[in-house]
């Protein structure tokens, strides 16, 4: 871990502040002069930050909606509409939250992505890792809640499909999903208490944010070489270097977010929530938001029972072995940092893994896609392919891939491979 | 780092400093428009401002009767007044009042009967008794504010007691004689 260094401002106030609440060394210490960053990262490591914008912009743009909103299924549905058509920019607001989601998971399977390529996971960064995964994991349950509260007609069904997801649970399915809805179908207890949840969640997610950027100070950022910090000819100072690098991707960012908050707020939403919920009418077709697709493939892709061949015995029915391998896609995350066995961090010198690396990526995309289509035709068979990828590159090229690759030779040092006039003044 | 931080601090303004300076320039100007909508969410909406004005039908309000109609959220006294309490609106020397205004500017010229003021008492916010028959109309046959014991006379005029001001007259207009429209 890198030394902890102490601030002493020249104001005497904020010395005297600083002695006994040490805020400015906290903010050196993380994003400031006294961060030593490597040298070389490069703009997939601007998305952290980014990520963390976009929190910001949900909890601000939240908690205003909230001052409008009223979770009450009678209510609900013209409250949103009276935000879009009466409350001043009550459409600005209510379109950077909706497209805010979708923005804050671009930049969080960026980032995720990023540590899946760059081996950010391995050892001494697995709780770091967990802690990002566990954000993604309350991410998911926030968005879903989220996605429910304006009470249209994919609201509701979507409420409806991913509660009675737990009815698979063996004996007390039933019970569980009685007890979320708190009432026999997805009702108005149900509404707010997800309400409730949406409004909280964001603060936890918040909380464990912290953790992860205090693991993040532990074991310091990780690089695109893989190549651990040997000498202060490795690092730059986190400010002014990164800030300003930073500072340039949310530039960049906005703009596209600002794109679709102006000129197609509703690209990435489904104009059957603008349909008020009807619980004796399904919409022709389900469809989970864009970010759920992969997983709602995982989910469906399942048709078939486990049991005991050559028996009518049933040890998993399909419906539960679904929502199993679905809950398994990401929690087979956590267990990354062992499942590689591959002593070399990055990618860039791994030249056969990269390739099932990019195969992990179009296989993700297939499910994507397959997600968003009816379950027939060729549709669900392109999806079972997809699902045994998926655990395949996890649980049987990964573990095997790391043992028998031959890696490219790793570089001495950060500053022998990007800066060797550093190197050399050093 | 130090050789960094001297290019900055040269001793003359330099092109860096200038772009420092635009672009936390522009980043303020920025953060202050991306504020605006978040702060005008607060002012009244579309449909709250669409409800701003109402219309009453004093026909059948009696002489000598009061009606206590809501507008903005807020009581409003519309008052038929008898000749007498005219009279006594007119008779009182207006010099001697705490907030000085004669009856003629509290009302619209030609509709001297109609009184119309905000319920609202000018001391602490309460709403004054007297607009129901039975209730106290205190010592000048107006109102009476039964939390700190103000009294207004029949033109709604402070005369006693702990509030500053007479009870605000509301935007206004006679559509018929019969018909107002406030706000």
């Amino acid at each position: 871990m890198a030394k902890w260094q102490t601030i002493k401002p020249e104001n005497k106030a904020l010395a005297w502040v600083e002695e006994r609440l040490p805020v400015l060394a906290l903010v050196s210490n993380v994003v400031g002069p006294d961060t030593p960053t490597p040298r070389n990262l490069n703009y997939f490591w601007n998305f952290g930050s980014l990520a963390g914008l976009m929190l910001v912009v949900q909890l601000i743009s939240g908690i205003v909606l909230a001052m409008h909103y009223t979770p009450d299924t009678s209510l609900a549905f013209d409250s949103v509409e009276r935000i879009m058509r009466d409350v001043n920019y009550g459409w600005l607001i209510r379109y950077m939250h909706a497209n805010g989601a979708s923005f804050f998971f671009i930049a969080v399977y960026i980032h995720i992505l990023r540590g899946l390529y760059y081996g950010s996971y391995k050892a001494p960064r697995e709780v770091l890792w967990m802690l990002g995964l566990v954000i993604f994991l309350l991410m998911m349950a926030t968005a879903f809640m989220g996605y429910v509260l304006p009470w249209g007609q994919m609201s509701f069904w979507g409420a409806t499909v991913i509660t009675n997801l737990f009815s698979a649970v063996p004996v007390v399915g039933e019970d569980i999903v009685t007890l979320l809805w708190g009432g026999f179908s997805v009702d108005n207890p149900t509404l707010k208490r997800f309400f409730s949840l949406h409004y909280l969640l964001p603060f936890v997610i918040t909380g464990v944010v912290i953790l992860h950027i205090w693991a993040k100070k532990v074991s310091d950022s990780g690089n695109p070489l893989g190549v651990e910090v040997q000498s202060s000819a490795d690092q730059i100072p986190f400010h002014p270097f990164y800030t300003i690098k930073d500072a340039f991707g949310v530039g960049v960012f906005f703009f596209v977010f600002a794109a679709f908050i102006f000129y197609d707020p509703n690209a990435m939403g489904h104009p059957d929530n603008y349909i008020p919920a009807d619980p004796l009418v399904t919409p022709d077709s389900i469809v989970p938001e864009w970010y759920f697709l992969p997983f709602y493939a995982i989910l469906r892709s399942i048709t078939f029972d486990i049991g005991i061949p050559f028996t009518d015995i049933v040890i998993i029915p399909a419906k539960l072995l679904g929502v199993i391998a679905m809950f398994a896609a990401i929690i087979i995350l956590f267990f990354l940092p062992w499942l590689d066995t591959s002593k070399v961090r990055s990618t860039r010198f791994r030249p056969t893994y990269r390739y099932f690396f990019w195969f992990l990526v179009a296989d993700m995309v297939l499910l994507t896609i397959v997600g968003g289509k009816k379950p027939e035709g060729i549709w669900p068979l392109l999806g079972l392919i997809g699902t045994a990828y998926y655990f395949a590159h996890f649980l049987v090229i990964m573990p095997l891939l790391g043992k028998i690759e031959k890696t490219l030779p790793l570089p001495e040092s950060i500053a022998k491979a990007c800066a060797p006039k550093a190197q050399a003044a050093e | 780092m130090s050789n960094i931080t001297n290019t900055i601090e040269g001793e003359e303004a330099t092109r860096r400093d200038f772009l420092h300076i635009a672009a936390a320039g522009g980043a303020g100007v920025g953060a202050v428009m991306a504020a605006w909508p978040f702060i005008d969410q607060m002012n009244p909406a579309a449909d709250t401002l669409a409800l701003a004005s109402v219309e009453v039908d004093l026909s059948a309000i009696g002489e000598g009767e009061a009606v206590i109609v809501k507008w903005r959220g807020k009581p409003i006294f519309i008052r038929h007044r008898t000749q007498a309490e005219i009279e006594e609106a007119n008779a009182v020397d207006v010099a001697a009042l705490p907030d000085q205004q004669s009856d003629a500017d509290r009302i619209k010229s030609g509709h001297e009967k109609w009184l119309v003021v905000t319920g609202i008492c000018t001391h602490l916010g309460c709403v004054p008794l007297g607009s129901k028959s039975g209730d106290e109309k205190g010592e000048f046959g107006g109102w009476f504010c039964p939390c700190h014991g103000s009294h207004y006379d029949t033109s709604g005029r402070i005369r006693k007691g702990p509030a500053p001001l007479n009870l605000a007259v509301p935007e206004y207009a006679f559509l018929s004689d019969t018909t107002i429209k406030i706000g």
